[in-house]
């Protein structure tokens, strides 16, 4: 008989050459996949690489995406978006550049599988466990011994598992999800373990809404942020053209009877529309209780806020609506191909005949870059992932975090709104 | 030798650690800055040897090892939390700079003077006697940090390789 185990221990087990793995252990994992930016990547990796004086572990294994200073419209982004696409030749790796957020173009483009053990240069890491790896965020020292090495410790986590039963309601998301968890759970809740979501109203979410579940297990303070793969993540991937072979995706799973070191139950039919006040996630509360706070910036970025469904359930209010004056909305679709295909589906047309204004599809203000940073004392509603004070701008902005479809309505009225009547309003016409 | 204690709250995200406007201007530039939003003499008062305490979830946010890094440039020779965002846990030790989580430290008084013992996991407080003990570093950790870090750690671990494959081991 085997010990039930949970899904993290299973990826981990295979990874570290291992049969079994108990939580508390520290264990050497081989690393099946590393994911650099442009901000952390190369321009950081690369002196320590040649000061250990190796190469990398293997070129196959390393993507390389743009997007923290795409477009280059900084002398210094300019320069460091230079040195990034002359590190991708010379090493010859897997580069995307300027095609979108990374953590958006790594399953985008098929680099995904579940069961994998994934490094990212970046704290969003574990938005690849949508996908059933288990992949985590690090910084460039520690990448550059990865990329050295094609190894990385790890202390075998406990799982806190997260079941959300039910349905989620028309005009609620898997953001507003995550910004109730922050609430509830608070930004240290993961306390570094394997974060897991379970139940229906999981099951029944797109792959592009399940990874902001998992890319905000780092909100929750999560390691990583893991979904079991089943049918809809292979479809996916399958789509994305990723080389699934005779991968046993359906045992990737947390076994009934695994030992998990804590078990949410949350019901998504009662779930409403979330926001989080300044400056923290964890500021969150129903949108109902918001005070309408009026805002000057409605920004649709990021990798958890522009993807094509974002986009899309941003166009299902703006449609035939315009921004109200005073109110600039921003939007930065997350990927080119999602912006293609927003484009083609007519979602694009929707939002600037609403007034939006395009931004490249790259991290911009989220990450505080770009002529668009927002200004002394501005007010913003933003579908991004975390509202620190100042990370978008001026130390005196105030960001406001809620669902694309929160960022429209509020960008309609020019204060923060309830999304729900207007996609009443739309379905009764 | 004995230190003063730097005492802080809960959360301290790394846009404070490392505030992102000043991340053009370099390391240099980021430590100056360190910490000031929530502490605006930080770097200029504190010295070499000096420890930093803090509540629980320290250096959430990006996986900036700037954040560490500062805190290491301004030799500080421990930071001791109630808990750790793990990122920056990780960059720390990477950097070789000690990191100890005491989950139930007791209310401490700013300024104080105290003994670190990194091999016993101990704080001594000078003043009063009173011995806080720590969460003992995984000997994996312990290792790094007695290199000084990831990257002497791997210097030695490949020079021992090279070693290996000319031939004088079996
Ligand atoms: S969009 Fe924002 S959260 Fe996502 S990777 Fe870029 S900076 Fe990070």
């Amino acid at each position: 008989m085997t010990t039930p185990t949970t899904l993290a221990q299973k990826i981990l087990a295979r990874a570290s050459g291992r049969s079994h793995v108990a939580p508390g252990e520290v264990v050497t994992c081989a690393v099946d996949l590393a994911m650099i930016h442009d901000s952390g990547g190369p321009r950081r990796v690369e002196p320590i690489l040649q000061d250990l004086g190796v190469g990398l572990f293997d070129r196959n294994k390393v993507v390389l995406i743009s997007d923290h200073f795409v477009p280059g419209d900084t002398d210094e982004g300019a320069r460091i978006l230079e040195l990034t696409r002359a590190w991708a030749k010379e090493r010859q790796v897997a580069f995307h550049d300027g095609e979108g957020i990374c953590h958006v173009v790594l399953p985008e483009k098929g680099h995904l599988k579940p069961g994998m053990l994934v490094v990212g240069g970046d704290s969003h890491s574990p938005t690849g466990g949508a996908f059933g790896a288990y992949m985590f965020g690090v910084g460039a020292t520690e990448m550059a011994g990865v990329l050295a090495t094609g190894e990385i410790w790890l202390k075998v986590p406990q799982t806190i598992l997260i079941e959300w039963q039910n349905r989620l309601s028309d005009g609620v998301t898997a953001k507003d999800i995550m910004l109730a968890l922050c609430g509830k759970l608070g930004m240290d809740g993961g306390q570094y373990q394997a974060v897991e979501y379970t139940g229906e109203a999981i099951r029944a979410l797109s792959m592009q809404e399940r990874m902001t579940l998992s890319n905000m297990a780092a909100e929750l303070g999560g390691q990583a942020g893991l979904i079991a793969p089943d049918e809809t993540t292979i479809a996916f991937l399958e789509k994305a053209g990723a080389d699934l072979g005779s991968l046993d995706w359906a045992s990737l799973k947390t076994d009934a009877d695994a030992p998990v070191l804590s078990h949410h139950v949350f019901d998504a039919a009662s779930l409403v529309p979330q926001v989080a006040a300044p400056h923290s996630p964890a500021n969150s509360g129903p949108v109902t209780d918001a005070p309408g706070t009026p805002i000057q910036v409605a920004y649709l970025g990021a990798c958890t806020g522009a993807k094509y469904e974002d986009l899309k359930n941003a166009a299902a209010i703006l449609k035939g609506k315009t921004v109200a004056s005073g109110v600039e909305l921003l939007v930065a679709p997350s990927s080119a191909q999602d912006q293609s295909r927003a484009a083609r589906d007519g979602i694009l047309g929707t939002l600037e005949e609403a007034g939006a204004k395009l931004l490249p599809n790259a991290c911009g203000i989220c990450a505080g870059y770009g002529a668009h940073r927002l200004g002394e004392d501005v007010t913003c509603i933003s579908s991004t992932a975390r509202n620190f004070k100042g990370r978008m701008g001026a130390n005196s902005s105030k960001v406001w975090l809620g669902s694309p479809f929160t960022v429209a309505a509020s960008a309609v009225t020019g204060r923060i709104s309830d999304p729900r009547p207007f996609l009443s309003e739309g379905a009764a016409r | 030798m004995s230190a003063r204690l730097f005492l802080f709250g809960d959360d301290i995200d790394t846009d404070q650690l490392a505030p992102g406007q000043y991340m053009k201007g370099g390391i240099d530039e980021l430590t100056a800055h360190c910490l000031e939003g929530v502490r605006p003499d930080f770097a200029g008062s504190v010295r070499s040897g000096d420890i930093l305490v803090a509540g629980k979830n320290f250096g959430m946010g990006s996986s900036r090892e700037q954040a560490a890094e500062a805190l290491k440039k301004l030799g500080l020779a421990a930071v001791i939390a109630r808990s750790f965002a793990g990122i920056f846990y990780r960059n720390a030790i990477n950097l070789g700079l000690p990191v100890l989580i005491a989950p139930n430290l007791p209310d401490l008084e700013d300024g104080a003077s105290a003994a670190l013992d990194l091999d016993a996991g101990t704080l001594t407080l000078v003043d009063s006697g009173q011995v806080i003990s720590l969460e003992p570093l995984p000997e994996n950790l312990k290792a790094l940090l007695a290199d000084g870090g990831l990257v002497p750690h791997l210097k030695k671990r490949f020079s021992r390789e090279r070693h290996k494959e000319h031939g004088q081991c079996a």
